[in-house]
């Protein structure tokens, strides 16, 4: 079985030194702008931080993945365009894109560096991944978090690249770069500007008697009685009605984290090379204490040993996991 | 140049009798230029309706409709795989494709990309239209500022661009059946429960706000899209074709509508007293356009 590497989120320079100290096999990153799919205030790196962080990450022997995995609209395209740029000058080991212009430039434009495919692109079957690989040498796809372990068996199969999954941390309900939920409710688009549900049109509103509504932007995304624990109001982690339904319910689904930690060995001999770790937006802690675990997880399987799995629970959102549909086609 | 009026993809799993009679009656009398069938949403759906492909598509272009096959927007299964590759071998009909499987399928074939594709920029589209895309569906949460931009690319690339002007936005697919979840159900025993629904299923905020609408695994927007104030202005970008997304109100009378606008016989106000006269279930919205929330209406 082939050593994965353990891909971990670096939202800051301090997560990513944190990633690297902890034993990422690579980190992943994006530029405070719009050409990343976690474009938050606070988050992410200038131009400075990211070459200090690149020199710390390479001499601890860490790749460092940058993520241009948005998608520019018309006429913004320079700002991408920089982004890689910059990358290539700062010695990222690959760019992580999902829009086909933006990988076209880094194809023709800086060869030499892996180009993977951004869970952004959505791109879920073999003939897919292939026009990918075929167009712009992609090295790496990840995949959408919506296939059981055999499709991924069968996926790997029939392509010839190399496959990362989604193992921890938050799971979209949608298929990621096909979603404009945020846009409708916000102005504010998670494929363009990098945005899911934006702080700045969260409110908390309570009532008379203790219960708090969470809401984006004009909307109720959901309510808690006082003793629930409110959730950040994502609309597809939201409770709404339907006729078709008795009272209040989580439509897409429940706000509940991805841990494949005991699937861990099956997805490596279904030919899964790169694990990944979701959380950019979270604190360095979190980091400390889920790529350790996972460090040591991969050391105990790639050994022969029973993996030794610490409890993540409470690091999940809402305290709540879930191997999504990983585990069964039900599901869906 | 003379403005085409397209009709979208039907999303919603309407009968097969519906479907017919709703084909029959486009065909006879709605003044549009181009058909788009098939099913985009959910290939479990896809039986019900095969067998009638023929006729309806014999029936459209005898009205003198120019017929294009629609493929799926969410390819994963062997059996939407196999769909795909059946499509993209397809020599009698153009195809508008939602899934970048099929463009491994055509590469050295003419093909149409559909709204579901994520074409946002001039790159994008100029890389597609070297690769055999001769027209594009632009995803509708494109703003104003943007669709100028890739209008006059597709004029430089000599490629034909459409933008949707009615019906409820597609705003999120997923692998999950969000229909087959509020029965207590998953998709696999589904039992079709997304026929109930004919303009999708309404999700409303705990305020009792109508929000959202879902169809099977696709998420739209509650209110009408209606860009009949847009159409001047997309005229003179040189758009040229422009989406009618299929409810069950009456489209022949929508098309009249648009098409009597775009020929500038109304003027959009009047266009748009008529439009919200036919008993439209929700508000309309243009926010997207204008680079605003897109369930907002800015008048």
């Amino acid at each position: 079985m082939k050593r994965p590497e353990l891909v971990c989120p670096a939202g800051t320079p301090s997560a990513m030194r944190t990633a690297v100290d902890a034993g990422a096999d690579a980190v992943y990153c994006g530029f405070q702008n719009a050409t990343n799919a976690r474009n938050f205030p606070g988050l992410n790196f200038t131009v400075a931080e990211l070459e200090k962080s690149v020199a710390h990450a390479h001499a601890g022997n860490t790749k460092v993945l940058l993520a241009v995995n948005t998608f520019p609209p018309a006429g913004k395209l320079p700002l991408w365009k920089e982004a890689v740029d910059t990358g290539a000058r700062l010695g990222v080991d690959a760019f992580i894109v999902a829009d086909i212009g933006v990988a076209d430039y880094i194809a023709k434009n800086h060869p030499d560096i892996r180009l993977h495919l951004s869970v952004q692109a959505a791109a879920s079957t073999p003939e897919a991944i292939k026009f990918y690989v075929r167009e712009f040498n992609v090295k790496r796809v990840v995949l959408p978090r919506i296939m059981t372990i055999p499709e991924i068996k069968n996926m790997a199969d029939e392509i010839p690249c190399e496959i990362e999954t989604f193992i921890f941390g938050n799971h979209g309900l949608m298929v990621e770069g096909r979603c404009s939920l945020t846009n409708y409710i916000t102005g504010l688009s998670t494929n363009m500007d990098g945005v899911c549900s934006p702080a700045a049109q969260v409110q908390y509103l309570k009532d008379d008697i203790g219960n708090l509504s969470t809401r984006l932007g004009d909307f109720t995304i959901d309510c808690f009685s006082c003793d629930e624990n409110a959730g950040y109001p994502t609309i597809c982690k939201g409770r709404y009605l339907t006729p078709a339904h008795d009272g209040a319910y989580y439509a897409f689904e429940e706000p509940i984290s991805l841990n494949l930690s005991t699937l861990l060995p099956e997805l490596m001999a279904a030919g899964v090379t790169a694990l990944k770790i979701e959380g950019r937006q979270r604190s360095r802690a979190y980091v400390k204490s889920v790529v350790g675990a996972f460090r040591k997880a991969v050391d105990s399987i790639m050994a022969g040993q029973e993996p030794q799995i610490a409890d993540l629970l409470a690091l999940t959102e809402g305290q709540k996991e879930t191997q999504g549909a990983f585990k069964s086609k039900t599901w869906r | 140049m003379k403005t085409k009026l397209t009709i979208a993809p039907i999303l919603f799993h309407w009968s097969a009798e519906r479907k017919l009679d709703f084909y029959a009656r486009i065909a006879d009398e709605a003044p549009v230029d181009v058909v788009y069938l098939g099913e985009v949403i959910c290939s479990k759906r896809t039986p019900f309706f095969e067998k009638h492909y023929d006729e309806v598509a014999e029936r459209l272009t005898r009205g003198g409709k120019t017929v294009v096959f629609s493929t799926l927007a969410e390819v994963m299964l062997k059996r939407e795989r196999n769909m795909i590759a059946g499509f993209c071998a397809l020599e009698d009909y153009e195809l508008e494709i939602n899934d970048s499987a099929a463009l491994w399928h055509l590469e050295g074939k003419n093909y149409r990309v559909g709204s579901l594709m994520n074409v946002y920029n001039e790159d994008t589209m100029a890389y597609l239209a070297g690769k055999g895309a001769t027209h594009f569906s632009l995803p509708a949460e494109l703003p104003r500022a943007s669709v100028a931009l890739l209008a006059a690319a597709a004029e430089r690339l000599g490629v034909t661009l459409e933008v949707q002007v009615f019906g409820r936005v597609s705003l999120a697919l997923s692998a999950r059946c969000y229909h087959a979840r509020a029965h207590g159900r998953i998709k696999d025993n589904c039992q079709f429960v997304c026929e109930e629904d004919k303009d999708g299923m309404p999700l409303n905020t705990l305020d009792k706000e109508e929000f959202l609408t879902v169809n099977g695994i696709q998420t739209l927007s509650h209110s009408y899209l209606n860009l009949l104030d847009g159409l001047d202005d997309m005229k003179a970008m040189a758009v040229s074709h422009y989406r009618l997304v299929p409810h069950t109100q009456d489209m022949v009378a929508v098309a009249n509508i648009f098409r009597a606008t775009l020929d500038n016989k109304v003027s959009a106000s009047e266009a748009g007293e008529r439009l919200a006269a036919l008993d439209i279930p929700a508000p309309f919205s243009n926010g997207f356009w204008h680079g605003q929330p897109g369930h907002r209406w800015v008048g």
